[in-house]
């Protein structure tokens, strides 16, 4: 990237907006990311619940991701507790999904004919969600800069039609278009801000926050409300408040995993609990607009 | 004759299944063409991650005609015969043909065009595909009929000669072209024919058969390897992995910061490999290189340089985070980290592994201190499985669990364990699987014995033995573990009753692949009291080479013989096991309390007495050598009955008309199978 000539590359955040034009202009909705703390862009009910049923649904969208168990304090240059996704839900999967993702990549600055792109098997499943589906991890010189998955099934139902999800690794792809080795040092704008003046101190105390110091009886005592909050909404059949209480057990239980007090065999346990709940918020979803499973 | 092509082209087909379904796709075409006697000179079939392809050269432009003959009823057979034959046959009278009295219906079939049969067959094959893992896709998914392929279908090339075969499934319509390369030839390809298809394919940037793409990849990689001095380190898998993941291979030689070679040469290996699909080097001294082979699927125009690059960071990543890991893990002392194990529940019946820790520690001490394992001093074996789990806990095991034991050995090593010790953690979870070498030194064969005895004994314990498919704790893998430590290690060990039948089933399972017969196996167990899995192979062994001679065949065949009269006169006393003496202490067995056996009131033919001496002599002389363990020599002493008893047979009636006798030579019978019982139970064996 030292030819004086080349473009200057995308911003982190002109790579969101070029993204954001892109799937606009190829009929999405463009959402902004849920106000709720999860563990990926799938979790937002705009995929997981719009996923369900026989509507067609087009929307991409920026999702904060936390991963408690992934934070390094700052420390690791690819490592962080929170980061963004890129999500593109689109169903029913269209047939030149594969195409108009690598128009995407074309759009924000990826020279197919000097970059190594492929799609590698990785069959996608969450099983909090009850959810799987086959596809690829996309790899752009053996990184992984996307996942790529046609949803089978979501909340233990058969997807009617299938949906194609497109999950972008932002803080990733946008190291790789500007060239650095630091997720901190990356231009977050063109005015001289950096992704570490945004996020660094962010890091470092989310980190001690997450390992050290969350209160754990709190967050043993918040994982049964949210458990039994998600009944209460379900009692009343409300599938979407369902879900909301059904991510925040998701998160709650997350944060007890990062600060070790959750064994292997506990783990499983905690890992059944969110998925009846969030499979119980997609049963009541179907069963409120009278969609057949 | 006419050459056929099919190309199946879908979005990327998973490296892994592609050599499965070239095989699959070869076995059902065969399978539909023949249904219409059809049959391919040659079949070749090819894979790329695109596409699926199938030729078959030399097909008849159509089938044969064939003459179909049903055979009726007699000429002279009454009218509802003859009326209920044409009313299945849908014939007259006048179109029956007779021959020597038999009325037969003749129904012509003309041949078809063979493109027809094709046409037909193509559709079959795409929907009876058996893909391990199958997916449905746009719009059409909305009904869960849809079509099912590995990824998205879409496109058809179907040639017979240089016509298409005009075929549509799922709205997708087959034709004469085919997309290249992704990348380098966007356009779509037209296919002339069958024999164009490898060469048009290579002008638009794909080497359909995926041996010469490994092939080139094997070339380049040794080239780029030995150009900067290097070997490059085989793997056939990941060989055969990057050949179907590229259309078009260029290997390509990274290098990555010498500095992180103070990582196990494993570990960099392993997520080299598994993450990222790259071959790694070594130098000339034979040590891992700070180098890797990346294949990737362009020739891209700056010669790959930016390709390099990018793949050099990512692995710089994967090692900075694996060596952050082993530093961070080299701080702790293990018998820190197993402390910790107290907080892991490794069941929720069974306790912690702080738990399951200190009960494999006690067994592989008496394991060793008793004997069992000779040669190994308790301390060490302790010791061993003490910190044999320590690993779980470190931050290299959470992030490869793959290398839990590997990195236990390493860390114990670095603070100075007995090598032994350091030796068994490494190597306490193998044998893993049937391929697997089982360990020999005795600290390792003492703590995995009893990391696995403990797992097998717990689990039966709380009603947690596998069933029918579910084994959820691996208990087979255990078992199997524990047969092949103990026969190849010739361990004694008495195996727990409770486990004894889920072993017994193990080892069948396990001796059938050494060409061991489970029925002798059978015939062993059925004796019971064996749990001495390395005498009870010793008599299985000398069993197998003895049911094979002719005397063992006819010992077979008199026992059977005995064995059915018994059973038809209804004496059913069994053999204890007591009796049987297989537990070895019971060898200096008692006679047995036999009807009127002892002193007959009869004078006894001459093959009877002569059975008679011959079991005198025989039973004692096999006991002694099943004592022994000379089962070689339990089997000879059997032998000798073989004469004897066929002798009796010829000779004597067993069923006399005077009950005395008939007592007597009921309970001769009744001997004779005992004391074969004294060697195995031969009801179990077949044939």
């Amino acid at each position: 990237m030292s030819d004086p000539s080349a473009p200057r590359p995308l911003s982190f955040q002109a790579m969101i907006l070029r993204l954001h034009q892109y799937w606009s202009e190829h009929g999405c909705a463009i959402l902004q990311p849920y106000d709720m703390e999860m563990g990926a862009g799938t979790f937002h009910p705009a995929t997981t619940l719009r996923a369900l049923g026989p509507d067609a649904w087009n929307a991409a969208y920026v999702q904060p991701c936390r991963r408690p168990t992934d934070g390094r304090y700052g420390e690791n240059p690819n490592r962080l507790q929170h980061y963004y996704q890129y999500q593109v839900i689109l169903k029913p999967s269209p047939p030149n999904l594969q195409e108009l993702y690598l128009g995407s990549l074309a759009a924000i600055g990826v020279d197919m004919r000097v970059h190594d792109i492929r799609f590698v098997e990785d069959d996608w499943e969450s099983p909090t969600l009850g959810a799987w589906g086959l596809g690829w991890e996309v790899w752009c010189d053996g990184m992984e800069v996307t996942q790529f998955t046609y949803f089978q099934q979501m909340g233990g139902f058969d997807m009617k039609p299938v949906a194609g999800e497109l999950t972008y690794g932002l803080e990733r792809l946008a190291m790789y278009i500007q060239n650095v080795d630091n997720v901190y040092d990356l231009a977050f704008n063109d005015a001289g801000v950096s992704y570490g003046d945004v996020f660094l101190e962010n890091e470092r105390q989310m980190s001690t926050w997450n390992f050290e110091v969350a209160d754990t009886d709190r967050l043993f005592d918040a994982f049964r409300k949210a458990a039994a909050e998600c009944e209460n909404c379900l009692a009343a059949k409300l599938p979407i408040a369902a879900y909301e209480q059904a991510i925040k057990a998701s998160h709650t239980f997350n944060l007890l995993q990062a600060r070790g007090v959750i064994s292997v065999a506990e783990r499983q346990a905690y890992i059944g609990r969110v998925r009846d709940l969030a499979k119980a918020a997609c049963a009541a979803q179907m069963e409120k607009n009278g969609w057949a499973a | 004759m006419t050459d056929f092509l099919l190309e199946l082209r879908s979005e990327e087909i998973p490296a892994r299944m592609q050599a499965k379904a070239r095989e699959d796709l070869a076995r059902l075409f065969a399978g539909e063409l023949a249904k219409a006697g059809l049959s391919a000179s040659e079949t070749v079939t090819y894979a790329t991650p695109r596409r699926l392809a199938l030729i078959l050269r030399g097909l008849p432009d159509a089938t044969q005609a064939v003459s179909e003959e049903v055979k009726g009823p007699k000429a002279s057979a009454p009218p509802q015969a003859l009326e209920g034959f044409l009313r299945k046959t849908g014939l007259t009278r006048e179109q029956l043909v007779e021959r020597d009295g038999v009325l037969f219906a003749v129904t012509e079939r003309p041949g078809r065009a063979t493109p027809e049969v094709l046409a037909e067959a193509i559709p079959v094959v795409i929907r009876a595909f058996p893909w391990p893992k199958s997916m449905r896709w746009g719009a059409a998914s909305a009904s869960t009929e849809s079509l099912r392929w590995v990824r998205p279908l879409q496109g058809i090339v179907a040639l017979f000669g240089e016509a298409v075969v005009p075929v549509e499934i799922a709205g997708i319509a087959s034709g004469a072209t085919t997309a290249g390369h992704r990348f380098h030839h966007p356009d779509a390809v037209t296919i002339r024919s069958a024999a164009d298809y490898v060469e048009t394919l290579r002008d638009a940037h794909v080497i359909v058969d995926q041996d010469e793409r490994a092939a080139i990849i094997a070339t380049g990689a040794a080239m780029v390897t030995a150009k900067a001095g290097l070997t490059l380190v085989r793997d056939e898998g990941l060989l055969a992995e990057n050949a179907g993941l590229t259309e078009w291979p260029m290997p390509l030689l990274g290098r990555f910061d010498p500095d992180y070679l103070s990582v196990p040469p494993e570990v960099i290996q392993l997520t080299a490999r598994v993450n990222q699909k790259y071959f790694v080097c070594r130098d000339a001294d034979g040590k891992l290189a700070n180098a890797f082979v990346c294949t990737a699927n362009i020739d891209a125009d700056d010669g790959g340089a930016k390709i390099v690059e990018g793949n050099r960071k990512v692995l710089a990543a994967r090692l900075s985070d694996a060596r952050f890991f082993y530093d961070t893990d080299l701080k702790v002392p293990l018998e820190e980290q197993a402390k910790k194990l107290d907080r892991i529940v490794f069941h929720e019946k069974l306790g912690t592994v702080a738990d399951k820790v200190e009960r494999v520690a006690k067994l592989a001490e008496w394991l060793t201190s008793e004997g069992v394992v000779p040669g190994c001093d308790p301390a060490l074996a302790r010791r061993a499985a003490e910190l044999c789990k320590a690993d779980l806990v470190t931050g290299m095991v959470g992030e490869f669990p793959e290398l839990q034991g590997l990195m236990g050995g390493y860390y114990a090593a670095a603070q100075g364990e007995d090598p032994a010790v350091a030796n068994a953690i490494r190597d306490h979870y193998r044998p893993v699987g049937q391929g697997d070498e089982v360990p020999t030194d005795p600290v390792t064969v003492a703590v995995s014995l009893a990391d696995k005895l403990d797992s097998l004994q717990q689990f039966f314990a709380i009603g947690q033995a596998p069933t029918g498919s579910k084994d959820p704790f691996a208990l087979r893998r255990s078992a199997l573990g524990v047969i092949r430590l103990i026969t190849e290690n010739r361990v004694r060990y008495s195996v727990p009753a409770d486990l004894l039948d889920f072993f017994a089933d193990r080892l069948k399972v396990q001796q059938r692949e050494a060409g061991v017969r489970h029925d002798l196996i059978d015939a062993v167990f059925a004796l019971g009291g064996e749990d001495d899995l390395v005498r009870l192979l010793a008599r299985v062994h000398a069993l197998q080479a003895f049911v094979g001679t002719d005397d063992g065949a006819n010992l077979l065949a008199g026992y059977k013989r005995a064995a059915n009269i018994l059973k038809k006169e209804g004496v059913t006393t069994d053999v204890t096991p007591a009796k049987a003496g297989v537990s070895g202490e019971g060898a200096g067995q008692e006679p047995r309390e036999a009807p009127a056996s002892a002193g007959a009131t009869y004078d006894r033919e001459p093959a009877e007495a002569a059975l008679v001496a011959a079991l005198d002599a025989a039973e004692p002389a096999a006991a002694d050598a099943v004592a022994r363990e000379d089962f070689a020599g339990a089997m000879a002493a059997l032998a000798t009955l073989r004469a004897p008893i066929d002798a009796f047979f010829e000779a004597v009636t067993v069923n006399d008309a005077d009950p005395a006798k008939r007592a007597a030579r009921l309970a001769l019978l009744l001997r004779v199978r005992d004391a074969v019982h004294g060697v195995a139970d031969f009801s179990r064996i077949e044939g």
